[in-house]
């Protein structure tokens, strides 16, 4: 092949390559939306060139040794048995590139590790297969979906209420495992308001790859309008509308032995329990984020749970047409 | 040894007289038809594991795919994972220990030869025992909490769900008893339990035999690398596989007896256990890549016709990553909430095994740099190792960068690392062995046409496959995934790598082709097919059941060549004049031994005591009831009847004319 030809076929590799990268991939790593995230990204691309051109140097090498000392017949080869310079010098070289890596990478380690002290706390307790999150200064529970102010630190401690689970906002920050029966803590934080997509990385039993988790950053404003929201108990429906027959139904069968409505039931956190659903339908998603909040989504999880998640804790209830249409009714009332 | 030769030998059972047929191989200790055996053994895991693989891939093509269920793919992924490391990867190696590793130091048999058919036969038994779990466990609800209705109907789940399915790290507490119960992963646990026997025995016979059997003049720092890097394996898996052992019983006494050593509800500790695993688990890694790395050692030079460079440095590098793989544990642990310091730390040592590494990869070059390189197919897939463990080894680095780590770990970017590691590294390593040494095993040399397409094949196939997985991971696609989201993209990479696990799957076909038509029709290999270096190449094609018609004695390292080569005044290489006379000369005399030599006779008792241990560990899973208890009986008087049987048996048979 020409000189020409080769290098068309190089370019033609580079494109592949550069077109590997996913358009609009929701859990990039590469896409940091917060200070956190962004430290970690700008202690990666360094370190990523200084790979790069070790593995140009050595594949290069290695391809440049196969073409030029193949065997084309004629004498036999010199008898070298080593170098004791060359060791010297390939022993003392990669030590040096990665004393000069770790320097920095310690630094971000500590830094990263301790929450600021005016972060806002928020306690994330993982279940199988969804995450809770509490807000203890705001009195809030709710699920799948954690909301914050954007520009604002959030403490994220966390414990997980059966097996592990890691927490992982990419945009935000790394990944930290959630352990039952200890505290992690992670710090999250969004510059811009916006929508982050997450998902638990550890693995944690039949749905793990369905627990995902969604990060809502609002501003400032919108924030303490969502909690005065939050803390008001639920909206009662309106007398004889298809909601107050679903909160009929609700009452009746077995959804109040697990999920808390506040001003309509009580279950307590000392007990097995589901998502609190007083403010449903004021979230985007709903089991393990796994579902887009819909009637029609609404309709296919609550006619069998446990096919749509493996392993689900929520039963197949058995219930008719009718009865999941005036539950979804309620469910979609809960502003 | 006249005393005990007129002792008769065994009151149980007439000792076996023959070495051929069916009973010749069960009741055989010599090193090379064990060796052969676990070849064979780890092949057929091999497939399967492989096949595992493949349905996994096929799962994983497309998004939100539901050709197997949730409770399967663990299942899959546990077994693939388990299967590949401790049913492949770890016996095909000590396959190719048992077969070279006196053959190279100048030895007739390794130093315990019926030990070694205890442990060949304990691994066997482990593999057979840890694959019954789909015979035996009851297809209970893989999910705790049956008090609360609704869990799905195990049926559901389909059959292959049976199996182990908390993964092969075995995280706590999801493998414990409540969150997976039934029974399939004490089957998981007390098999591993076995396989770690049957290593902790062949580990302290290698140790022995290396330190004890060497031939005359055989010093330490002349014997090839492979041997070298044996040695260094089997001091890992005897310090670390006690570590494991004992987690593993701690495990099966939380699913067993309700000990709740990891159970966090009770104050047990769940981060205990990764620290107990990896501390045995990182050792592990190592266990599986040195042995490969001995092999490219031995094939590079042979085929760049030049020594090894920096021998020396390769010996100590391989020592050194071995001391500091006990150090660097809890760096699959960096964001499980361990201090700042302790990531420091585990950072700092992780780092610096990467210089060790480097050191070899560059005296890999340095020994093709200025050769005279012939590709033949056993070094095609030596430098595929060079070129492919060089990716997984920088990825490596990557991951040392603690916080990018947070990012990077638990996705197919650490899928993507090990496997170029270990399928880019072990596996490229042990093909590069199998068409290495096929003519010592057979006499006979596998086709090079056929070889040459296997590795193009499986080396895109390779590639193919795990390379997009590292973009895949870095944009976000979490490992042990059942399913993924339409959404996320990553449907086409998806479809990309699938289809490259198929060309392996294809590449692997034309291996096992290659060897059944060689064994029979290969072209006949000669006393030194590759103009080779070291000693293993100075007796005939196949190797005579006595190993050395003379032990050796060894002048030099690659004793073999400067027995064939002289050095002219630039230091090149020439061939002796008589160098075709010395082969022809070992040939001959490899073939007619002047003297009768005694090889340790075969017994029952390796295969009787090992039976026994399985059918302990039975009875152990099923302790409850009475079966389970006579089974612990039944298995424990099957080994102690042997135990006393093997005391009382002497190595060798008493020959007729003493």
């Amino acid at each position: 092949m020409s000189r020409k030809g080769w290098l068309r076929v190089a370019w033609a590799a580079l494109a592949l390559l550069t077109s590997a990268c996913i358009e609009n991939a929701p859990l990039d790593i590469f896409k940091p939306k917060g200070p956190f995230a962004e430290q970690i990204n700008d202690l990666f691309w360094p370190v990523f060139w200084v790979a790069v051109v070790i593995f140009v140097l050595v594949e290069g090498g290695i391809l440049f040794i196969t073409v030029v000392f193949k065997d084309r017949g004629g004498k036999e080869a010199k008898q070298i048995h080593g170098n004791t310079k060359l060791e010297i010098m390939w022993t003392v070289v990669p030590a040096l590139i990665l004393a000069s890596i770790a320097v920095p990478t310690f630094r971000a380690v500590f830094d990263l590790t301790e929450c600021g002290a005016d972060a806002m706390p928020v306690d994330i307790i993982a279940h199988q297969w969804w995450f809770e999150y509490r807000y203890p200064n705001e009195d809030i529970v709710t699920a799948n979906e954690l909301v914050m102010p954007a520009g604002v630190e959030v403490c994220a401690r966390m414990t997980s209420g059966d097996v592990l689970h890691n927490y992982w906002i990419p945009a935000l920050n790394g990944k930290r495992y959630i352990v039952p029966g200890q505290q992690t803590v992670l710090r999250l934080q969004a510059d811009e308001p916006g929508y982050f997509v997450g998902q638990c990385a550890e693995f944690c039993g039949l749905s793990h790859s369905l627990m995902r988790a969604r990060a809502i950053a609002r501003s400032q404003d919108e924030f303490d309008a969502w909690v005065a929201q939050q803390k008001t108990p639920a909206l009662e429906p309106a007398e004889g509308s298809p909601a107050a027959a679903g909160k009929e139904e609700f009452l009746a069968g077995q959804c109040v032995q697990c999920h808390n409505i506040t001003g309509v039931n009580e279950v307590g956190f000392d007990q097995f329990y589901g998502p609190d659903l007083t403010h449903f339908a004021g979230r985007t998603t709903f089991a393990g984020s796994k579902f887009e909040t819909s009637a029609e989504n609404l309709k296919t999880w609550l006619a069998n749970p446990p096919i749509e998640k493996p392993g689900s804790f929520m039963p197949n209830l058995g219930l008719t047409e009718e009865q999941m249409d005036r539950l979804i009714a309620y469910l979609e009332s809960l502003e | 040894m006249t005393a005990t030769a007129t002792r008769p030998s065994s009151t149980i059972f007439r000792r076996p007289k023959s070495t051929e047929g069916f009973w010749g191989w069960v009741t055989t200790v010599d090193h090379k038809k064990i060796g052969i055996l676990y070849g064979y053994a780890a092949f057929f895991f091999f497939i399967i594991g492989g096949i595992e693989a493949l349905i996994l891939r096929i799962q994983l093509s497309a998004p939100d795919n539901t050709f197997i269920t949730a409770g399967e793919y663990n299942a899959l992924f546990t077994m693939h994972g388990t299967t590949m490391i401790f049913l492949f990867v770890m016996p095909m190696s000590a396959a190719f220990m048992n077969y070279l590793l006196p053959l190279m130091i100048g030895a007739r048999d390794v130093a315990f030869p019926r030990m070694n058919a205890l442990s060949w036969w304990i691994f066997v038994f482990g593999g057979i025992f840890l694959y019954s779990t789909y015979l035996f466990s009851s297809p209970e609800p893989p999910v705790g909490l049956t008090t609360i209705a609704g869990n799905l109907d195990p049926s559901e789940l389909g059959w292959l769900a049976r199996g182990p399915d908390g993964g092969w790290f075995c995280y706590q507490p999801n493998c414990g008893p409540f969150y997976t119960p039934g029974h399939a992963m004490d089957f998981w646990a007390l098999g591993l339990q076995i396989l770690g026997l049957a290593s902790l025995i062949s580990s302290i016979n290698f140790i022995v035999t290396v330190f004890n059997m060497r031939a005359r003049g055989m010093r330490l720092l002349r014997m090839p690398v492979f041997v070298w890097m044996s040695m260094v394996v089997a001091f890992l898996l005897l310090f670390s596989l006690p570590i494991i052992a004992i987690a593993l019983f701690m495990v099966v006494f939380d699913r067993q007896f309700g000990s709740l050593f990891f159970a966090a509800q009770a104050g047990g500790d769940p981060i205990l256990w990764q620290h107990l695993f990896w501390l045995f688990g990182h050792p592990e890694v190592y266990i599986l890549i040195l042995p490969a790395m001995g092999i490219v050692s031995e094939v590079l030079p042979v085929f760049s016709r030049k020594p090894l460079f920096g021998y020396a440095a390769i010996v100590f590098a391989g020592a050194a990553i071995a001391f500091l793989g006990f150090g660097v544990w809890a760096h699959h642990m960096f964001s499980s909430g361990i201090t700042p310091v302790a990531q420091a730390a585990f950072g700092i040592s992780t780092m610096t095994i990467a210089v060790p590494t480097g050191v070899k990869i560059f005296n890999w070059m340095g020994t093709m740099w200025m050769g005279k390189i012939r590709f033949k197919t056993p070094m095609l897939f030596a430098i595929g190792f060079l070129a492919m463990f060089t990716i997984g080894g920088l990825s490596g680095v990557t991951h040392s960068i603690v916080p990018s780590d947070w990012q990077q770990t638990d996705t197919y970017y650490i899928v993507a690392h090990f496997h170029y590691v270990l399928f880019g590294g072990s596996i490229f390593g042990i093909f590069a062995g199998l068409y290495y040494w096929f003519p010592k095993f057979t006499g006979r040399v596998m086709s090079e046409r056929l070889g040459k397409v296997h590795f193009w094949l499986q080396f895109i196939g390779f590639n193919l496959t795990f390379a997009p997985m590292h973009w895949l991971g870095l944009q976000g696609m979490i490992r042990r995934t059942w399913q993924y989201p339409e959404e996320a993209g990553y449907g086409p990479w998806n479809m990309v790598v699938s289809a490259g696990a198929f060309i392996i799957a294809i590449s692997i076909a034309v291996f096992i082709y290659n060897w059944v038509v060689s064994k029979r029709r290969g072209a006949p290999s000669g006393l030194d097919p590759w103009d080779a270096r070291t000693v293993e190449w100075t007796i005939p094609n196949p190797t005579p059941e006595y190993n050395f018609a003379k032990v050796p004695v060894i002048h030099s390292l690659d004793d073999f060549w400067h027995r064939k080569y002289d050095e002219d005044d630039d230091g090149r290489a020439v061939r002796r004049e008589d160098a075709d006379e010395t082969i022809r000369t070992l040939e001959e005399e490899g073939r007619n031994p002047a003297t009768p030599i005694h090889l340790p006779a075969p017994s029952y008792f390796p295969v009787m005591m090992a039976a026994g241990v399985p059918t302990i560990f039975y009875g152990f899973i099923f302790h409850t009831s009475i079966a389970g208890k006579a089974l612990i009986v039944i298995g424990a008087l099957l080994s102690i009847s042997a135990l006393i049987g093997w005391g009382m048996e002497p190595l060798e048979e008493p020959a007729e004319h003493h």
